[in-house]
């Protein structure tokens, strides 16, 4: 599409309770660079909202990844999440900039506020994007998971921005070496005129960190309800310290109480992408799959030869973890 | 309190079949309520039970057969039901969908305090068209709700929960909130509930009820169309091997060792 009024890429930038940048959208830049390319090098830019002066001790992150422009808001009121006035600013910002392109990652926070921004801008979202092109008519093609991750479909946005969200890990790699002169814009805050109307009363940590370990794990030991109990998942954990390997867990297993929330994989869980993953006692519901099938390399020990797990693993060992493990553990 | 509740019907997602050109069937498969609105209901029915005076009226958008869908959740203990129904919705995506449920709330239920929603429809899976229709009605929206704490000042406490804890937040009314499933079995309908259900009549709204135009429903009032949909095969070899435990054992360090995860020396 040549589209002379509308045009860059502007990635929304999340900060976390910790007062980092989420590392999706780091992501997001690095595939916006692909993007911007194939647009003929439109810019990336970045949109950020923070307390007063802490855009800046962001600069470096933004240099090293190659962001153009940083349009950033800034106030007191910026310190938490505010879906009101934190949609109503950048619906403005991107009714004067006229983005071509709108990327928001697929956290909680993002997931609230994109379809928000979306439908106020009166332009098409598409959710959970596991792939971003551009078409031969310079549309961006998102292609994203569908009945229970089964079907996928390509999907395109006749308005501008064209909007998508991707969740965390799905475009892992990122590079930091760039360098370029990133310009900061700072632009009108009008907090007089949003009411935010949901007030945060209380907040109780019940994860260490919103990025843990599963995310950049090369190697994970994933257990299901197949573990049955706690010592199933005791010797999870000693096979996966043997190995080397971060613990993961299926829904079943999480409701079970065998394992923390923060642990699960799936479509109500993380998504994670590993070199090797090793299923155990995973019967392979699709819940589960979706959030792991982008591992380079799948093992599946469960004793149900029939579990739908081995149509997705590269190496299916039929038996039992109680048998197969400990003698693992012991004679390897 | 007046509460507009809005369902889906999807279909199960766990008993999907193919044909032959790896497109799904959808005839012959069976339709459910959406996993996440049934929660929905749940904390609609809990309101119920503790604020007085509170009305639930249930809105869905779809076919004929969504009727016995809005009659199951009548049973439960909602009060009215009303289906969004016209072949000019059909391929409406998120956009079109918010935008059709906000005009049919205005029409049959202008006065809510309060719409419930599902956070997500699992054959989807978008999580849009709860923020979508607060846009449409200007409300504020809380989204990934897990449970409603208190109710006083004309405001919501709820809980919601997030990546790495839990929220406790105070929402003004009118708002919309998009809610989390929860950690119990949802309740069944008591006898006197479907025999009741079975007596009320449901609410039917067409296009021109609820006052929208072709160009802003359906495929046409769409900003985004699906260009290709295909099967997600696995890349994966799917190679299975049944073996003693012995040889299990041997299979697994071998596969590892080759992977580079463990040294076998």
């Amino acid at each position: 599409m040549t589209n002379c009024e509308n045009s860059g890429i502007l990635i929304y930038a999340q900060i976390t309770r910790e007062k980092y940048i989420h590392t999706v959208f780091f992501e997001l830049v690095d595939k916006a660079k692909e993007l911007s390319e194939k647009l003929g090098g439109v810019d990336v830019n970045a949109v950020i909202f923070t307390t007063p002066g802490q855009v800046f001790e962001y600069k470096e992150a933004f240099q090293n990844r190659g962001v153009n422009k940083v349009f950033y808001f800034e106030d007191e009121a910026f310190g938490n999440y505010s879906t009101d006035y934190f949609s109503k600013h950048l619906v403005d910002l991107v009714g004067v900039i006229k983005s071509e392109i709108l990327l928001i990652g697929a956290t909680n926070q993002g997931r609230d506020l994109a379809p928000r921004v979306a439908a106020a801008l009166g332009t098409g979202l598409t959710a959970d994007c596991t792939g971003l092109d551009i078409n031969e008519k310079g549309q961006l093609a998102a292609t994203r998971p569908t009945f229970g991750g089964q079907l996928m479909a390509t999907i395109l946005c006749k308005t501008f921005p064209q909007m998508a969200t991707v969740r965390p890990n799905v475009f892992k790699v990122y590079r930091d070496d760039f360098f370029v002169e990133t310009e900061f814009v700072a632009c009108p805050v009008n907090i007089l005129y949003v009411k935010n109307h949901v007030e945060l009363l209380d907040f109780k940590k019940t994860v260490d960190t919103v990025i843990n370990d599963l995310d950049s794990a090369e190697i994970i030991v994933a257990g299901g309800k197949g573990l049955k109990n706690e010592k199933g998942f005791e010797l999870l954990n000693r096979f996966a310290q043997k190995i080397g390997a971060t613990v993961g867990a299926t829904r079943g297993a999480v409701e079970l109480g065998l394992a923390p929330v923060s642990v699960q994989i799936g479509q109500t869980g993380k998504t994670v992408s590993p070199k090797v993953y090793i299923a155990c006692g995973i019967s392979g519901a699709i819940q589960h799959t979706v959030g792991m099938t982008g591992s380079e390399y799948i093992i599946a020990i469960n004793n149900d030869e029939d579990a739908p797990i081995f149509d997705i693993a590269d190496t299916g060992i039929v038996g039992d973890v109680f048998e197969i493990l400990p003698r693992f553990i012991n004679e390897d | 309190m007046k509460i507009a509740l809005c369902i889906k019907q999807v279909p199960d997602t766990t008993d999907i079949r193919w044909t032959e050109n790896n497109t799904i069937q959808r005839e012959g498969v069976e339709s459910i309520i959406n996993p996440f609105d049934v929660y929905a209901a749940e904390l609609a029915l809990k309101l119920k039970s503790q604020i007085k005076d509170t009305e639930i009226t249930v809105f869905t958008m779809g076919p004929k057969q969504a009727e016995d869908m809005l009659k199951k959740v009548l049973a439960l203990g909602c009060d009215e039901a009303v289906l969004i129904s016209d072949k000019k919705f059909a391929g409406a995506d998120t956009y079109a969908t918010g935008l059709t449920i906000s005009h049919a709330i205005r029409t049959a239920c202008s006065d809510f305090d309060l719409i419930i929603c599902g956070q997500f429809a699992v054959d989807g899976d978008t999580a849009q068209t709860g923020p979508n229709i607060a846009n449409f009605l200007d409300i504020p929206q809380v989204t990934y709700v897990k449970d409603f704490v208190e109710y006083s000042d004309n405001g919501l406490v709820l809980t919601r929960e997030m990546e790495d804890g839990v929220e406790t937040v105070k929402v003004q009314l009118p708002a919309l909130i998009c809610a989390l499933k929860q950690d119990f079995e949802p309740r069944r309908p008591f006898i006197n509930g479907i025999i009741s259900a079975s007596k009320k009549q449901i609410k039917v709204l067409s296009m021109e009820d609820i006052g929208l135009t072709p160009d802003k429903t359906g495929l046409k009032g769409s900003p985004t169309c699906v260009s290709r949909a295909f099967r997600n095969l696995s890349s994966h070899n799917a190679e299975k091997f049944k073996l003693n435990v012995d040889d299990s054992v041997k299979l697994l360090s071998e596969k590892l060792t080759s992977l580079g995860v463990i040294d076998n020396d």
